[in-house]
Parts: C-alpha cells; structure tokens; sequence
C-alpha cells in the first residue's frame, strides 16, 4: 500500500460503481487498548463479505481522507483512511495506518468474495 | 522449578505469538527433553493491526505472512505438530459454543495430553483468549475426574495477580532463552516493535522484556468438581 494519491483512488473507485461489489468495513482500537487504559472505551465494527452497489464512490480531503460510496438506498463510509493498493486480483484495498503502523480503519472493495 | 516429563502436551492458543510469548521456553525445554508437543492455533491472526508505516502488509496479505512466521516458530520451538485450526482471529467467541469445545475434545481424544496449556479464562484479556480458554476448561470438565490432563493456563488481565494471587507454576526458562528470543523474532510482523535494539530502551521495558525472556508462569486451573 501506498499514501494516498487522490486522482488515483478516485480513478479506481470509479471503476467499482455500478457493479456487484463485495466489501470489507472494520474499524478497531484493537483488542488490548481498554487493558493498556482501563478508561479506554473500546469500540469497533466490522463487515466482510457484504455485496453492495454503489452509484457513487468519493475520496475527500486531506489525508487522512474519506471515502464515501452511495447507493440506492443508503451509504457507507470510512474516515482516516491514509494508503491504498490495487492488488493483483484487481481488489481495491484502502486503510487507515496511525502514526506507529497499525490499522485503525479498513475499506475494501472486490468484484469477487474475499476469504473467509 | 524443574519440568516433569509428561506423556504429550497439547498447547492451544488463538493467535500465532500467543504461544512464544507465553510459552516459546518452556515448550522448547519440553521438546528438549523428547516430550511430544502439539500447537493447535485456531487462527492466523488475521485482523492483526500492525502492518507497519510504511506498510509491509495489507489486511488482505497478513494472514500468508503469519502463517509462515508461525511454521518459522515452530521450529524455533520444536515443534512438529503444527496445527492451524481455520478459524477467522477476533470471531472465535462468536463460533458454537459446543462447536468449539468439541474441537478442544476431539484434539484430547487424539493425542491423550499429560498436560494442556491455553488461556485462563476470565484473565486472559483478548476475547478471542477467553473463549479459547473457555472452551478448552469445559472440554475437560466434561472428561471423568481421574482422566483429565492437568492445565497450565495463562493469565494476564490487570487484575491477575489480585484475584489469583501469584502464579503456582514458574519455570525459568533463561536456559533456552536465545530459542525463545528466536520464536519472538519469527513473528516478526507482530514483535518488530520489541526485538528491536535495546539501547532505545527504558529501564522499565528492559526489566518487562527480561521477565519475558527468562520466565515463564502459568496457574495449574481446578475444577471445584
């Protein structure tokens, strides 16, 4: 993955809309973030797998960015995603990494299923 | 304390490095001493947060790179029974309940372990810890009194030291410390942050990289029937 260049991944983000598209969402402070501080509240989400249809995909602002895909029906976002990667099966791989490495947020949008 | 033979110890763990961080010496010491060990580890570690700045992996690519560091530690430890359970890190205490402890009967039904080491369960911090040790401490309830392995469990929340008082088991592992060091090392994607060179470090976290270097403590877990 690399920082994002916003032309670019706007580029890619196009080439999903209109299609069937299976997505990855997750958002994490990681699983020890309330042991190293008990007034830490941890929360997180996660989706794998889910097919969507996108009309519209948009990356915005300064990074860390924001990508929004909307469809007929409703929405889905992520915020500080900072690098991105076309893999070589064609999936568009976007993440947010904080200032030590470690992924706070994921996007991730493939024509085909990712695994398991 | 010196190590007793045993028949087989299972060790069952749900990430890779949660065994080298807890048990990578004494594992090894057990190896040494010709007794088998099996390393059942329920996932790669998949959803793993450390894929560096600039990154060295993606979400998607981690789990090849851990499954190999995993073979890689094993063989640092010993051990030649390596099996990698499938399961997806961060959804283990979402799988059936039954399922999970059958997979932990089914795994003692064939090997017969003297000994199993896993999590305690309601110390272990991670949920993907918990309902590992959970799973593992019903499988063996449910086995007759007289036939159960015995069970080092690992325990490390906050509150450990209070409500358990201070671990029975305590190996010194310092003798295979450079073995040990060499399966931290092998889980390289999760521990590139502490085997790093020492001279940047604290006081505080040589004193913490050396107690996990040189010792080794679990509880011996019991069952109130």
């Amino acid at each position: 993955m690399k920082e994002i260049n916003v032309n670019e991944l706007q580029t890619l983000l196009n080439s999903f809309a209109n299609k069937d598209v299976f997505i990855h969402l997750e958002t994490t402070n990681g699983s020890y973030a309330s042991h190293y501080d008990e007034k830490f509240f941890n929360a997180g989400a996660f989706i794998r797998n889910v097919k969507i249809r996108y009309e519209l995909g948009k990356v915005v602002g300064e990074s860390p960015h924001r990508v929004g895909l909307k469809m007929e029906h409703g929405w889905v976002y992520a915020q500080g995603i900072t690098h991105y990667q076309s893999d070589e099966q064609g999936r568009l791989l976007m993440a947010g990494l904080d200032y030590t490495g470690k992924l706070a947020v994921a996007l991730e949008i493939s024509e085909t299923p990712f695994s398991y | 304390m010196t190590l007793q033979p045993e028949r087989h110890v299972l060790v069952i763990f749900p990430h890779p490095d949660d065994e080298a961080f807890s048990s990578a010496g004494t594992i090894r010491l057990y190896r040494n001493m010709g007794v088998p060990v099996t390393y059942a580890c329920l996932t790669l570690g998949e959803m793993g947060r450390n894929l560096g700045n600039p990154p060295f992996a993606t979400r998607e690519s981690l789990p090849e790179i851990r499954r190999k560091e995993l073979i890689a530690a094993c063989e640092a430890m010993g051990i030649e029974d390596l099996r990698m359970m499938g399961l997806r890190d961060k959804t283990v205490e979402f799988e059936d309940d039954e399922k999970m402890v059958n997979l932990v009967t089914d795994l003692i039904s064939e090997l017969n372990p003297s000994l199993i080491i896993t999590f305690y369960p309601g110390f272990a911090v991670h949920p993907d810890h918990e309902a590992t040790g959970r799973a593992v401490m019903e499988a063996v309830r449910r086995i007759p009194k007289e036939a159960r392995p015995r069970i080092y469990a690992v325990g490390f929340a906050n509150n450990t030291m209070a409500k358990l008082g201070v671990p029975t088991i305590v190996h010194d592992v310092s003798s295979v410390r450079k073995e040990k060091e060499a399966a931290l090392r092998a889980h390289s994607s999760q521990t590139g942050w502490m085997m790093q060179e020492t001279k940047h470090r604290t006081e505080e976290e040589t004193t913490k990289l050396d107690s996990w270097f040189n010792v080794e403590s679990y509880y011996l877990y019991s069952f109130e029937d």
